[in-house]
């Protein structure tokens, strides 16, 4: 499912990048034969780890520490890691802490993904077994060192929240030990756990580790990164994408009292100066013209209209624009003669507007090449930075901080504002370090948005009600387009969740085709990706088709996902709906939707009523199946939090252009949800002792459909664009 | 130019333009990093300070207007406030960028109204938005501290 970020294990540096790395490495034959975390990897200072290996230190004083090679952005994976280790280890949980590993491909590498990063749901996924050895194996060397000092059995020894002890009573613990354990050999194939012997994992013992800090103003992140010597930067861009520089007047900013210097980067006019207001007063007194050769001048409702007509077919595919098949089967075999529903939905280009805007500090020259960042995919970072200062990728340093939200936004093949930092501090130099700052207009016209999508279906029902033709187009810009591993045949983050689906798996005949039309507008993944819109078309039609059929939308669902053998939906829905009850609340309706993403399936029953028109959502019941659930209330945590994140898309978030310009430049134009807007998410885990699967990413995607249900149920009208909310 | 601020109960004299944000002296000058930047248009709530007790977003508040004025931020809570027990009791930080904004509100929100209805709270808490979407945790670590049994 969580195609895009999997294809991170197929990364190989282009020819150019190549040309870079080799040069730099002196001689292209060394890197024959090499993994491409060999590769990213050359220069990395491949320092000795200590004795437990690079995800654990045990100090003298007995405290564990859990090495994260993800970056903790909020959903809660630093703390679950942590337990995978300590729950092997038997380690004392409450004193137990978490830090964040540097960037370094060969050893922190994303085991689903080839590279070092954060994405695609799958932080839990990869590290689940890697991480349990760890703690086994440093568990196996406490034990040996006790059973030498104590001149006893190893296997008569048992070990308890950072306690080794024995039955005679000799009991010791890790600060006791931990000068001895060092030495011991660590066994290449540690015994694991039975599940049914866990006292951590599954528990709600697993609780974040960064709470206390993050409710006392002092967990840091990048915006509150200082150094001396400092220099914090803004950068004028082009109001359209694809603009460039024609020419800039810098006299009025270089009066303001603070701004230290002005100068042309490849992206902009940066500005340079002693402290942010002194910046953003600089850039904001610039002079820029610019250069709209190549930029993208049409509005969003042209680039629609656009999109329409691929899809009607009055605007022909080319050699260049082609229709790319996916998921097809029994192409040719006449629809037939049974009920007809033709339905097309519009999705707007999604801004993922984190709390934090975009940041980020270097210190290039001097010996240095250091970024200090919320690094989502540390391996890319280092790519992009060593090709703009010729250095080894691996020999470029990041201090990995908390990030303030991504959703995807920090994790690009460009790098985007990374790059724009380091070209800053190049031509900075001297390893002076420099912080740029994006304001919240730089971050949220700055693109890298959710694509603008069309869908267009017509279902052909069977004589039973249920779909016996199923024909679907999609309209999108590609993500994966121009990047490191472009798609051989259709990018799967455009049409993942409509492939796959169990509804198309039980429709006889599918033909299902994409179109991918480019543009200078960039675009990326956007929490839960293709779901974000595949989800809401493919459980909205269903309820339509329901509808048509004449068949309750539960009961349909059932017997499409008994037909397509998908027995971990019809699980999740027979529990979603056992703990929604009968009834919902006074004055609301009920409106369902399931969807299975980054390996999970959820299912929500959303009880919504009509305000003036709007909808309102009260309570959410949610039922997952994400596999093992290491940490319970971390997992509520994200079902809570995805649901509200799709629900603010679904209920206001649109980007949209004029002449090529973004209208929404802050919050007063892109609207989110608030407080008073929230539901009341309820979470309910199917029981599973199955390797664990996503939760950040799937809890997201299945609101708007579930909204839209109930919006079908109260008016008979369905939804076919987003937001419900239109400004 | 020279301005006396009121800060967590110390006069403080920092070199700013008196139409210098508040925001941007505490995060710059004097190294009050708790305090966040999120939007500068005094939407988002990232900013929250009290002033003289009632919660203001610091990045409209220009420190030309703050003369007299006592200020705390979330350094000035040191850590002690019930508010901030029941933020860690529930864990209700995801990425957390917001929530010494949030924290903020909902302290001036309970020294006025110490047990505060689901309105009150969504009076209160409606300027401070929260991307992770916490809100579910923010409301009911609220209800805790103010001794409220949840909904």
């Amino acid at each position: 499912m969580n195609a895009p970020f999997k294809a991170l294990a197929k990364l190989r540096p282009s020819r150019r990048e190549m040309i870079v790395v080799s040069a730099a490495a002196a001689g292209g034959a060394l890197l024959v034969g090499c993994s491409p975390a060999d590769i990213l990897s050359i220069g990395a200072d491949n320092k000795h780890f200590g004795p437990f290996g690079p995800f654990l230190r045990i100090d003298a004083d007995g405290t564990v520490t859990v090495v994260s090679k993800h970056i903790e952005f909020g959903q809660g994976s630093h703390a679950s890691l942590a337990a995978m280790v300590a729950e092997e280890l038997d380690a004392d949980w409450d004193k137990l802490k978490v830090a964040q590993a540097g960037a370094n491909a060969k050893v922190y590498a994303n085991l689903d993904q080839g590279a070092q990063g954060t994405g695609g749901s799958s932080a839990i996924h990869n590290s689940w077994d890697q991480l349990r050895k760890v703690g086994a194996a440093t568990r196996a060397m406490f034990v040996t060192a006790a059973a030498d000092r104590w001149k006893v059995h190893a296997n008569e020894i048992s070990v308890a929240n950072g306690v080794v002890a024995h039955p005679s009573g000799q009991s010791a613990t890790f600060a006791d030990l931990v000068a001895n354990a060092a030495k011991v050999k660590p066994p290449g194939s540690p015994k694991l756990k039975d599940p049914k012997a866990y006292t951590l994992i599954g528990t709600n013992r697993v609780r974040r580790k960064d709470s206390l800090a993050k409710a006392t103003g002092t967990a840091r992140f990048t915006q509150d990164v200082h150094l001396p010597n400092m220099l914090t930067a803004m950068v004028a861009h082009s109001p359209r994408f694809g603009g460039k520089v024609k020419s800039f007047d810098a006299d009025a900013a270089k009066k303001i009292p603070g701004v230290v210097d002005v100068f042309k980067i490849p992206s902009g006019v940066a500005v340079t100066a002693q402290n942010t207001f002194a910046a953003r007063q600089g850039r904001d007194a610039l002079k820029v013209e610019w250069d709209d050769d190549k930029a993208e001048t049409r509005g969003s409702d042209a680039i629609l209209a656009a999109y329409h007509d691929l899809a009607s077919g009055k605007t022909a595919a080319t050699d260049k624009l082609k229709w790319q098949p996916f998921d097809s089967h029994g192409v040719g075999v006449a629809p037939g003669a049974g009920k007809v529903v033709e339905v097309a939905y519009d999705f707007p280009f999604l801004a993922h507007a984190p709390m934090e805007p975009m940041n980020c500090v270097a210190e290039i020259g001097g010996g240095k090449n250091k970024l200090t960042s919320g690094s989502q995919i540390p391996t890319l970072d280092q790519l992009n930075t060593g090709m703009i200062v010729g250095a080894l990728p691996g020999s470029v340093e990041i201090e990995t901080l908390f990030a303030g939200g991504s959703f995807g936004r920090r994790a690009n093949f460009q790098s985007d504002y990374a790059a724009e930092c380091v070209h800053i501090a190049k031509h900075v130099g001297g390893g002076r370090p420099v912080k740029l700052v994006w304001t919240r207009e730089d971050d949220m016209t700055g693109g890298y948005y959710r694509p603008m999508v069309h869908h267009a279906v017509r279902v052909t029902l069977g004589a039973d009600g249920y779909p016996a033709h199923w024909r679907h187009r999609i309209v999108s810009q590609s993500v994966m387009k121009g990047s490191p591993m472009p798609s051989k045949g259709v990018d799967e983050s455009a049409v993942e969740g409509v492939s796959g689906s169990p509804y198309l798996k039980a429709t006889p005949v599918v033909d299902a085709q994409a179109i991918l039309p480019d543009s200078p507008i960039p675009v990326l993944w956007w929490r839960s990706v293709g779901a974000t819109h595949t989800a809401f078309v493919m459980e909205h039609t269903i309820d339509q088709l329901a509808r048509a059929a004449g068949k309750d939308p539960i009961d349909y669902r059932r017997a499409l996902y008994t037909k397509a053998g998908a027995d971990r939906h019809l699980v999740a829905l027979s529990l979603a709906l056992e703990k929604a009850g009968l009834n919902p609340a006074p004055g609301y309706t009920r409106g369902v939707a399931a969807h299975e993403s980054f390996g999970s399936v959820v299912v929500q029953i959303a009880e919504v009523k009509l305000d003036g028109g709007v909808p309102k959502v009260g309570r959410v019941v949610t039922a997952i199946d994400c596999g093992t659930a290491i940490s319970p209330d971390q997992v509520a945590a994200q079902m809570e939090g995805g649901t509200c994140f799709g629900l603010s898309a679904a209920l206001f978030g649109q980007i949209t252009l004029k002449d090529g310009v973004v209208d929404q430049k802050n919050f007063d134009a892109y609207r989110v949800l608030r407080m008073n807007e929230a539901p009341h998410v309820e979470t309910y885990i199917v029981p599973s002792g199955a390797h664990p699967s996503g939760v950040g990413e799937p809890g997201t995607p299945v609101i708007a459909p579930a909204v839209a249900n109930a919006i079908l149920a109260i008016t008979g009208k369905p939804t076919t664009s987003l937001p419900f909310v239109k400004a | 130019m020279a301005a006396t601020l009121d800060i967590n109960g110390k006069p403080v004299t920092v070199q700013a333009a008196p139409e210098t944000p508040l925001l941007w002296v505490l995060r710059d000058e004097l190294g009050l990093t708790g305090t966040k930047y999120g939007c500068g248009i005094a939407q988002c709530g990232a900013c929250t300070v009290h002033a003289n007790g009632t919660a203001i977003r610091s990045c409209q508040a220009p420190i030309g207007s703050l003369a007299g004025v006592k200020i705390t931020t979330i350094e000035g809570l040191e850590g002690r406030h019930p508010v901030q027990a029941a933020w860690v009791k529930l864990d209700v930080p995801q990425c957390g960028y917001c929530q010494s904004g949030q924290i903020m509100s909902a302290t001036a929100l309970l020294a006025k109204t110490p047990k505060p209805s689901d309105g009150d709270i969504d009076a209160a808490m409606s300027g401070n938005i929260c991307r992770c979407g916490a809100y579910q945790r923010i409301r009911a670590a609220i209800k805790d501290a103010a001794g409220v049994v949840a909904a």
